[in-house]
């Protein structure tokens, strides 16, 4: 595969990487192809109704006072499922706050993701053994983590040495306002001059909470890495076979020795910022009403229906296993006890300090002194 | 074996503090392949003070890794360094530079255990050359040491002389929390003899008793503790008798030995380069008060840089605390 800066615009738009259009019709790609059958697209199917699902519940438990704040995925579904399933178990996964598909395909129980939204951890899940690391809500900030971590694995000697179960490779989530980030531009920077086998996957969902994507660039963003010295391609972020295959491709060209490269998943935030967050004031209704219209998964089910490659029971199936998920996140997320206040001090040091145990052996002695109050 | 030099083993060497540092960095990375240097200008320069001199040449530029020229892009690659498993040694060319990469700091690497609920662990540590006195133009001179101490998660050390120095820094990069390493800019020429066979006086994270005194306990870090140590001296032949404390380790505090000493002499002068307002004497003063409160024979002063920016060279001798207005500070607390 020959991987250049433009993938050659053609009359004069933007070029996107598209294999299953809208209306869920199959089309190719000269540099770009899909390679799993369509066992696989029934999976990618499911994966992203459950994921879909994972987010309504978890919006509805937000709007009845049981989480804090739900960063919604809606609309980019694809984007995340497509980039997710391209990985292999050895490449490490880093996410923003709204990652909640790719953490699914890298098998966090989305349970650990509702206890970080509902305020008992920052993040439950074990990074080492999902190979996906903690959400990181500073815009951008991962994004060096993810370069430094595939730096790591260079010296490790992990890239380039021809076998598919050894050699790794990072991705890294952003957003279009994080691109604006000096984080962003610096890992760019460090990723090209050392080549390092990281894949920079841009979610463009158009918005940075209200500022529409003409606030961080006048150009594609995906053009942003010529720049750098690395290509950049934008993809259709709906279209999860594109995200999909563009991620494979770029992981493996990181994988291979390569070098970095940006994917610019074009796609929509169809909900808000986070459930504190009020679109109304800033877009119009009339561009949701577009972009509906691109729906990541009505497309697939499309293709999926057209073709005959399954029936009512299937998508009965799916449904009744995205009921069952609901209803164990709801039960999980109401049952989740709240930590132990004293687990303040827990964790701040690998070694704490004297200063440190002496706080919590004070404060564990202002709490006990209320027990048998009232 | 490639890059030992005279002073690797074996006989007691002179060095300056720039060379025990270096000579600390490289048994630290002949022990552990894992252990990485990287910043700006560190790999064939061997740093602008030459502290990571030769290390490039013997160890590769794999381990040592001259990065562009980016603060946060070299905090931030150096915490994915360490979830992979390395310990990342970076340079912070000087003082004022570290502000581009606090962020990677202070919300990145300072909280990575903590939020992973133990799980990940970013070993990297910080060197910063800080403070003044060396005659240099602005953002080359400051002390911004309260500004990392004030942050859960870091540990945060300076030295004061080679011994120690060549010591310490090993002992930050075997440490797996997050150092921060302060160097004292204008004590890195200054020599001591070093006696690597001897091994490290002290624990890392103690403070050191470096003159025993009755009357006044001085407290210090980094360059002042030279200044304390020449003001005790002159305070000997005015029969005073300061006990000079190099506290080594400022987050955390070495605070029994402060208190032991404080408890004895009942007054307590705390000396640094940093402004006044909510530097480290401040946490010092309030943790004598709260714990030697009926010891105290005087209120515990400070002796400190101005709550300004750090001055133009030409007056930051007017500035920077010196041996008078130590002295000063010693009257002041011997006469209350």
């Amino acid at each position: 595969m020959s991987v250049t800066a433009s993938f050659g615009g053609r009359e004069g738009r933007p070029p996107l990487v598209q294999l299953l259009t809208p209306e869920g019709e199959r089309v190719e790609h000269p540099d770009f192809a899909f390679d799993l059958d369509d066992e696989a697209i029934k999976g990618f199917y499911r994966d992203l109704v459950l994921t879909r699902r994972v987010d309504f519940e978890a919006t509805a438990l937000q709007r009845q006072g049981e989480l804090g704040i739900w960063a919604s995925l809606l609309g980019q579904e694809a984007a995340q499922i497509g980039s997710g399933r391209a990985l292999s178990a050895q490449d490490y996964a880093f996410p923003t706050y709204r990652e909640h598909g790719v953490a699914w395909c890298r098998g966090v129980d989305p349970l650990q993701l509702i206890g970080l939204f509902r305020g008992v951890d920052q993040g439950g899940w074990d990074p080492r053994e999902s190979n996906f690391h903690l959400y990181t809500i500073v815009i951008g900030a991962q994004t060096l983590h993810a370069t430094g971590y595939a730096m790591g694995i260079q010296r490790d000697g992990l890239v380039g040495t021809g076998d598919p179960r050894r050699d790794a490779a990072t991705i890294v989530y952003f957003g279009d306002g994080a691109t604006s980030q000096g984080d962003v531009n610096e890992s760019f920077v460090f990723a090209s001059v050392y080549n390092a086998p990281v894949v920079f996957f841009c979610q463009n969902n158009q918005w940075a909470i209200s500022e529409p994507i003409e606030r961080q660039s006048r150009i594609p963003l995906y053009q942003r890495a010529l720049g750098f010295g690395f290509p950049g391609v934008r993809v259709d972020g709906n279209d999860v076979l594109a995200c999909y295959a563009v991620t494979k491709a770029a992981l493996q060209r990181a994988r291979e020795g390569s070098g970095p490269m940006l994917v610019e998943a074009f796609t929509y935030r169809m909900g808000a910022h986070t459930t504190s967050d009020d679109p109304t004031r800033y877009r119009l209704s009339e561009e949701l009403e577009h972009w509906k219209l691109k729906d990541p998964i009505e497309r697939v089910k499309a293709y999926l229906s057209r073709n005959g490659i399954v029936d009512a029971g299937f998508y009965a199936g799916v449904e009744a296993e995205a009921d069952e998920l609901a209803a164990r996140l709801r039960a999980g997320c109401l049952s989740m006890p709240d930590p132990d206040p004293l687990s303040i001090f827990d964790h701040v040091y690998v070694e704490t300090t004297p200063q440190l145990r002496q706080q919590r052996e004070d404060f564990a002695g202002y709490l006990a002194s209320f027990e048998g109050a009232h | 074996m490639p890059g030992r030099d005279d002073a690797g083993q074996g006989a007691p060497v002179t060095v300056t503090m720039a060379k025990a540092i270096n000579m600390g960095l490289r048994a630290a990375m002949e022990a552990d392949p894992k252990v990485l240097v990287m910043g700006e200008d560190v790999g064939k320069l061997g740093g602008v003070f030459r502290v990571t001199d030769g290390l490039q040449k013997d160890f590769g530029e794999d381990r040592v890794i001259d990065t562009p020229l980016a603060e946060s892009g070299i905090l931030g690659t150096a915490i994915g360094l360490a979830l992979r498993g390395y310990r990342p040694v970076c340079e912070i060319q000087f003082d004022g530079f570290v502000f581009p990469g606090y962020d990677q700091i202070i919300s990145q690497l300072a909280k990575m255990h903590f939020r992973s609920l133990g799980k990940l662990r970013v070993p990297v540590v910080v060197r910063i050359p800080f403070g003044g006195g060396i005659g240099a133009v602005e953002h080359h001179s400051e002390s911004p040491e309260s500004l990392f101490v004030h942050v859960a998660g870091l540990k945060v050390l300076a030295c004061s002389n080679p011994v120690d120095a060549y010591w310490m820094i090993q002992q930050a990069i075997s440490t797996d929390d997050p150092v921060i390493f302060f160097e004292p800019k204008r004590r890195y020429w200054e020599k001591a003899v070093l006696d690597v066979a001897a091994g490290p006086l002290t624990p890392l994270h103690a403070a050191q008793v470096l003159r025993s005194g009755d009357d006044v306990t001085l407290l210090c870090w980094g360059p002042m503790v030279k200044t304390c140590l020449q003001a005790a001296e002159v305070a000997a032949g005015e029969d005073r008798s300061l006990e000079v404390i190099d506290l080594r380790t400022l987050s955390p505090l070495d605070l029994p030995v402060i208190f032991q000493s404080v408890r004895r002499t009942g007054r307590a002068v705390v000396v640094h380069e940093s402004p006044l307002t909510v530097g480290m004497g401040a946490e010092i003063a309030a943790r004598i008060t709260e714990e030697c409160f009926y010891s105290l024979e005087s209120p515990v002063l400070r002796v400190t840089g101005f709550d300004t920016p750090y001055p133009p060279s030409k007056i930051e001798e007017d500035y920077l605390p010196d041996l008078d207005r130590v002295l000063d500070a010693v009257d002041r607390a011997l006469a209350w």
